[in-house]
């Protein structure tokens, strides 16, 4: 791509033609709209962004947007990106998916997009419960759910989306919900920002098949002791007024009382992104929080440097033409052993 | 070559049109080796060739057993060779095994050439041989010319000087037998040496002792008393021209590189590997010089997907596997089909269902190809008909998905990837042009993703490519516009849209040809892929015979080319012979209502041309 100036758009550029289709309601919309809000800040011009999708409610989403987008098939986005980046490094790619999408029919290829760390996005729309099918459990689903599929209690244990991405070596890990915009659009500018796969899951409300799954997370009278908002560098506090913080003992973290003088600021946990083995223990902050009293942390929990795979392809290509030069069809036609007959 | 070799004058020189040769022994005996530096020299030689290599699915099968038996046919002559041969003319077994597996490939009167030393009484238990009864010691006298040769002794002996451990030392005893025949053939041992310097490299000491076993094998056959005879194979009276060596994947490879550079495309390769198909990652992963992007990718969907997704962004999107990969393709083939991006999809097929036999040939994926696919999916389909023909079909294939805007199926198969002949290789400049359609428009005019040609082809938008930006996806689109519709007449219309676009394609495709033959012949014999070499053969002999038979040979068997019928329709009698249950059968007799007869062969081996003849025979005498 050329140098030009950064390219003047507004988020209504971004919109597309196509009719939404959510239901009402839908915690998507919120996604999409801050979404088309960010677009323009990031500097690339539009024919130079991609949305791929695989399959689900959260999977409409590259339709709407203004840009190239391919609506693909279930599972499947992480690895059509992948192919699409090693064809063109020099695109923003975004793959939107779901908690079925992304961590069940497509689960494989989630880890090894994340393990080879190309250079895109992928928002993880989480809704806890399959929606496009109309109301089965997910793997996220927490275990005892009662859906059309599992009637009696789901007895499927849920992934951890973070940890798993972790697990994966996931160069940018991070968490925002669709009831909070703008640490949402924060999130995805960071999330763009960083150079390697960046996996933000959203915490997004089915209003239809899931309502209020995250509801203590984002209703007014539970968030603030439900919720730490983490940032590189500050102290973990949450609470009403900030009257709690997290400490973390024998690599445990632990709520502390900030009121009754017995800890202040000074002894809290400072959230640093670059330490993995820090930023796994918060990704394990995920029981419900009225079981452990640990709050449910948003933010970018872990960020590290790691070369990404279309660099490194393009290097070896790189390398081979300068150490072989540029392929010689007729030479290659030949071969290195040949005769002639007369 | 450095040395002279002399030679006893009282030998008789028996000159032969063709010779076949099996090599065989334990998988870790240099079969295939030993089998592709012969067949080198030989096509160096100038004589026609036609390999086959057979070998067992697991990669060290115990020593000495049958399971563990690797084999390597060729067949080599003065005249023109279409297979790797039925029956063999010289056998060599370096063990009990080989034998035991192979005797019945042995024509009468042949020649049988045996390591003594692997039928001591342990290889004679690992074989089977429940009596324990030295098969060599039997009356094989008057039936077989029996050699025996104890090659492991002998090899040692040339290497007594050597620093080499005994197991190194045993390693190179193939190049003992590789020399023999090399004298029996008398041939030279210049490419030979040339093969081991390049892959020795950086061991000069095994590149001399591999020399002295080999000279070792050479002498023997020179100065031993047992040999009354030596055969000469004259080079064959090929069409003049520059020649190399393929194999089939390799071909294939080219094919791919080639097509890509003439479409002026990056390719991208995305694959899985998988047994017999791997060869086309190894050969294309060579040759990143080309900016051939090959990704290993971690299962068979994300093989194609990627594909699919490079296809998107510009780039030739190829993706290659066997059967079982072909059906966990299935979903991201129709998304191609419906997105209407290029794809070249390689099946080289293999015994199936299911695991099947991995190693083994088998054509029984032209249904999979065909219909394997949900909802109206279709496919162009493509099959070469030999190793050499991969090249040729692999580009075409690749100019049909470009400049078609479609997923195109390329059946090739074990017996094609793994076979070798020589080629008489293209220039890069005679290779025909592969024009991709990139979208076009005026600046103010709106950009319609679906509007379409004369030949019902869309444009091809790629990201970074301003002011086309656009959305596609599985859901079925409206026409022109490609946005989603779920209207019924829409639906049927762009089914039929779909269907027409490569439909059409029969009047792309060349006419169809008989290979041999005439119209109106009393019997007609049709074949697709890998059965083209035995066929010829056994058509070629009935002709001469003067038998009323003709051959027609399909390479674009989706759509058939248009002409097809009418051919078909002109004979009294069609036999498909395929190595499944009968699969084109079934789509030509549904077709073109013909009553066409089916021989199949489900053995996970190639047909011989004497089984397509007695077939064959059956009809032309009823």
């Amino acid at each position: 791509m050329s140098e030009v100036e950064s390219p003047q758009y507004t988020a209504k550029d971004f919109s597309s033609d196509q009719d939404v289709r959510w239901c009402p309601g839908c915690g998507d919309y919120s996604i999409l709209k801050q979404v088309q809000s960010v677009m323009p800040e990031i500097g690339v011009e539009k024919e130079d962004i991609v949305f791929i999708s695989g399959i689900g409610c959260s999977s409409r989403f590259p339709y709407y947007m203004n840009t190239y987008g391919m609506h693909s098939i279930h599972g499947r986005a992480p690895a059509i990106a992948s192919g699409l980046k090693v064809a063109n490094p020099d695109l923003s790619v975004w793959v939107i998916t779901g908690d079925g999408d992304a961590l069940s029919i497509g689960g494989n290829h989630l880890i090894h997009l994340l393990r080879r760390n190309f250079d895109l996005n992928i928002l993880l729309f989480n809704n806890e419960i399959y929606g496009l099918t109309k109301g089965q459990y997910s793997p996220t689903s927490p275990e005892g759910k009662v859906t059309k599929s599992t009637p009696m209690g789901s007895i499927d244990h849920p992934f951890n989306p973070l940890s798993l991405a972790s697990g994966a070596d996931g160069t940018f890990i991070a968490r925002a919900m669709d009831r909070d915009p703008k640490h949402l659009r924060d999130i995805l500018r960071d999330a763009n920002s960083h150079k390697g796969t960046s996996l933000v899951e959203i915490y997004q409300n089915c209003n239809v098949f899931n309502d209020g799954a995250f509801g203590q997370f984002t209703d007014k009278d539970t968030r603030e002791d439900t919720t730490v908002f983490v940032e590189h560098g500050k102290p973990m506090i949450f609470g009403k007024g900030g009257s709690k913080g997290l400490i973390l003992e024998n690599a445990t973290p632990r709520v502390v009382d900030l009121t009754t003088g017995e800890y202040t600021v000074e002894n809290l946990w400072v959230h640093d992104k670059y330490n993995r083995f820090k930023a796994d223990v918060l990704m394990r902050c995920f029981e419900v929080p009225e079981e452990n009293g640990l709050p449910r942390p948003f933010g970018v929990f872990f960020e590290t440097e790691r070369p990404c795979y279309e660099d490194m392809l393009h290097e070896q290509i790189d390398y081979a033409i300068e150490r072989k030069g540029k392929g010689d069809l007729d030479a290659l036609l030949a071969g290195t052993n040949t005769w002639e007959i007369k | 070559m450095e040395n002279q070799i002399s030679e006893k004058s009282t030998r008789v020189r028996e000159e032969k049109k063709d010779v076949t040769i099996l090599f065989a022994g334990d998988s870790g005996d240099g079969i295939q080796l030993t089998g592709s530096q012969f067949s080198n020299t030989s096509a160096l030689f100038g004589n026609d060739i036609s390999t086959f290599p057979n070998y067992p699915a697991e990669i060290r099968a115990p020593q000495g057993t049958i399971a563990g038996v690797s084999g390597f046919q060729l067949n080599f002559g003065s005249v023109e060779i279409y297979t790797p041969g039925d029956l063999c003319d010289v056998l060599v077994v370096m063990n009990a095994a080989a034998l035991k597996a192979n005797l019945d490939k042995l024509k009468i009167g042949g020649t049988l050439i045996a390591n003594t030393a692997g039928f001591d009484k342990k290889n004679l238990k690992l074989a089977g041989y429940v009596d324990m009864r030295n098969p060599l010691e039997n009356d094989f006298h008057g039936k077989y010319r029996l050699i025996e040769i104890d090659v492991t002794k002998l090899t040692r002996e040339a290497l007594k000087d050597s620093d080499l451990g005994t197991k190194e030392k045993d390693r190179s005893k193939n190049m003992f037998v590789l020399g023999f025949l090399y004298w029996m053939y008398n041939r030279e041992l210049a490419p030979t040496e040339g093969f081991l310097k390049e892959k020795f490299a950086k061991r000069p000491d095994l590149v001399e002792s591999n020399m002295a076993v080999l000279k070792a094998g050479y002498h023997y056959g020179d100065t031993s008393e047992v040999f009354t005879s030596r055969y000469e194979v004259k080079p064959a009276p090929m069409p003049t021209g520059k020649y190399r060596n393929a194999m089939g994947n390799q071909a294939l490879a080219i094919g791919l590189i080639a097509a890509a550079q003439k479409a002026g495309l990056s390719l991208f390769y995305g694959s899985y590997p998988i047994t017999p198909a791997s060869d086309i990652l190894h050969e294309l992963a060579r040759h990143k010089n080309f900016d051939v992007r090959s990704f290993q990718a971690e299962d068979e969907i994300a093989a194609v997907t990627s594909a699919i997704g490079a296809s998107f962004a510009g780039n030739l999107g190829v993706t290659a596997s066997s059967g079982p990969g072909i059906a966990l393709k299935g979903e991201a083939l129709g998304l191609a089909c419906i997105l209407e991006l290029p794809l070249v999809v390689i099946n080289v097929q293999r015994g199936g269902p299911s695991t099947g036999l991995p190693t083994k040939t088998e054509q029984a994926d032209l249904f999979q190809a065909m219909y394997g696919r949900n909802g109206e999916a279709p496919i162009p389909i493509l099959a070469p008909a030999s190793p050499k023909d991969c090249f040729e079909m692999a580009f075409q294939a690749t100019k049909i998905a470009v400049e078609h805007m479609t997923p195109v199926m390329l059946l090739s198969d074990g017996y094609i990837a793994n076979g070798a002949e020589p080629w008489m290789y293209p220039s890069a400049s005679d290779l025909g042009e592969i024009a991709p359609k990139y979208a076009a428009k005026a600046e103010d005019e709106v950009f319609l993703p679906y509007k379409r040609d004369a030949k019902g082809v869309r444009p091809w938008a790629k990201p970074g490519m301003k002011g086309f930006e656009h959305r596609i996806g599985g859901l079925e689109k409206a026409d022109l516009t490609g946005d989603v519709s779920y209207d019924p007449d829409n639906h049927q219309k762009m089914v039929k849209i779909r269907a027409e676009k490569i439909s059409n394609l029969a009047h792309v495709f060349p006419a169809q040809e008989i290979d041999q033959g005439e119209m109106g012949a009393q019997l007609c014999i049709l074949t697709w892929g890998s059965t083209y070499g035995a066929v010829k053969t056994a058509v070629k002999e009935m002709l001469e015979t003067g038998y009323s038979v003709a051959h027609i040979h399909v390479k674009y068997l989706y759509p058939f080319p248009k002409n097809l019928e009418t051919l078909l329709k002109s004979f009294d009698q069609v036999l498909v012979p395929e190595l499944n249950n009968g699969q084109l059968v079934r789509i030509i007799r549904s077709e073109f209502l013909i009553d066409a007869k089916p021989l199949n062969k489900i053995k996970g081996m190639p047909f011989t041309s004497i089984e397509v003849k007695e077939e064959a025979l059956k009809f032309i005498n009823s």
